[in-house]
């Protein structure tokens, strides 16, 4: 069996206004992958598909081994999905809920629906119309997890979460990693959740993947270094250099090919490395749009 | 973050919680406890096993590295990574050698005036 719980192959997808191209993702079982991108940038679209909720024009796309969408009612058995339109019933109970989905689902485990319901502190006999937001989006989460699925697929499952429900949230989904059969891929703005959990980061931006890597890589290769030329020097030539900023004296070079060789180099020529500062997913992320979508205007 | 992970353990290791030879928490056990990607705590363990402060097995997990004297290796690394940062502010201040020599030399006279006041009471 292939080790990859989905593997998205040249997908692509038109709308009027809006044109999803080229997909390619692979995640790996037994891992979390975050995914990143603004608002309109492609995440719901990409999730849609994978969920055979939508059709993509060209390329395939294999989930737990079924190709979608013709073998969606095999793979979705083993999937959870939890999106923000999906609605529970107003005017039934989270009881009401477990009771209906328990019948439908073999692997349904109550005793760890029932622990769920203690660590996200939500109440089986409340109406859900009755709920606030964050009651809303654990229990739509709580009917998903307590399947056992060995694919969760989250659509920004913690925007809108306050800092405590986020938390438990962010810990019940790292304790489903705790069995290396189980995979997750989640979709967010918020680049501090997915810095904490994900082991695969992939950025998309306007209908493209503009990158996709494992987290420590991801991290170890952007760098900003902060330098300081003497007068005429010019810049040094470094690899990977998608920014420069500062002043001309004070120059600020952000490269996503970094390494500690390059110290060396800008010594060389004269300049003085101030420092090299590390960066946060978000100023990748955000660095990493302002170069690509700089390089498509030019 | 695989810095601050590795931070933890050291200091584990250190204050004697996880003694030499002892087993240590699985990666998948110590990220699911701390709520950090897997792949975050495998980092910090392949730097771990560089530093020799852990070994491990394939298939059998990793125990803290059998070595007794990792107290004071540990101690004195951050002795050496504290004295570093005090050259640096020191150059940042302007102070020569000698100078931040003898502020050291002041530092240590007050903390052992201090702790000779405590003990007299």
């Amino acid at each position: 069996m292939s080790n990859l719980s989905v593997q998205f192959k040249g997908v692509s997808k038109k709308y009027p206004h809006f044109a999803l191209e080229n997909i390619d993702l692979e995640l790996p079982t037994g891992s979390i992958m975050g995914f990143i991108g603004a608002n309109g940038a492609g995440k719901s679209t990409t999730i849609r598909i994978l969920m055979g909720l939508v059709h993509q024009d060209n390329g395939a796309v294999q989930v737990l081994g079924q190709s979608m969408p013709s073998q969606q009612a095999a793979a979705k058995l083993d999937i959870g999905f939890v999106s923000e339109d999906m609605r529970l019933y107003g005017a039934a109970t989270l009881a009401w809920h477990m009771d209906f989905l328990r019948p439908i689902y073999p692997r349904w485990d109550q005793p760890y629906a029932d622990k769920l319901l203690r660590s996200f502190d939500l109440k089986p006999h409340q109406k859900i119309k009755g709920l606030s937001h964050g009651q809303r989006v654990k229990a739509a989460l709580l009917l998903a997890l307590a399947r056992r699925p060995r694919l969760l697929v989250l659509d920004e499952p913690t925007t809108g979460l306050d800092p405590v429900a986020r938390h438990e949230v962010l810990q019940e989904l790292m304790a489903v990693l705790a069995d290396e059969d189980r995979t997750i891929l989640f979709s967010s703005h918020n680049t501090l959740d997915v810095e904490q959990i994900s082991d695969q980061i992939t950025f998309i931006d306007r209908g493209r993947i503009i990158d996709s890597d494992n987290k420590e890589a991801f991290l170890d290769r952007w760098r900003r270094l902060r330098l300081v030329l003497p007068p005429e020097a010019s810049l040094p030539r470094l690899p990977g250099v998608v920014e420069v900023g500062g002043s001309s004296r004070l120059p600020v070079l952000t490269t996503n090919r970094f390494e500690p060789a390059m110290l060396s180099v800008c010594n060389d020529l004269g300049a003085t490395v101030q420092a090299v500062d590390t960066m946060t997913l978000e100023e990748i992320f955000v660095a990493n749009v302002h170069c690509r979508r700089e390089r498509l205007t030019a | 973050m695989y810095l601050q992970i590795m931070g933890q353990v050291k200091q584990r290791v250190a204050v004697g919680d996880w003694e030499p030879g002892q087993e240590i928490p699985s990666i998948r056990q110590l990220a699911v406890s701390l709520s950090v990607s897997v792949i975050t705590v495998k980092r910090a363990y392949l730097e771990l096993e560089r530093e020799g402060i852990i070994l491990t097995q394939q298939g059998r997990g990793s125990i803290v590295a059998p070595n007794p004297d990792l107290a004071p290796r540990l101690y004195n690394e951050e002795f050496s990574e504290h004295l570093e940062q005090v050259v640096r502010l020191g150059d940042l201040l302007g102070l020569s050698g000698e100078e931040i020599a003898h502020r050291t030399k002041e530092a240590s006279n007050r903390l052992s005036e201090t702790r000779f006041t405590k003990e007299t009471l």
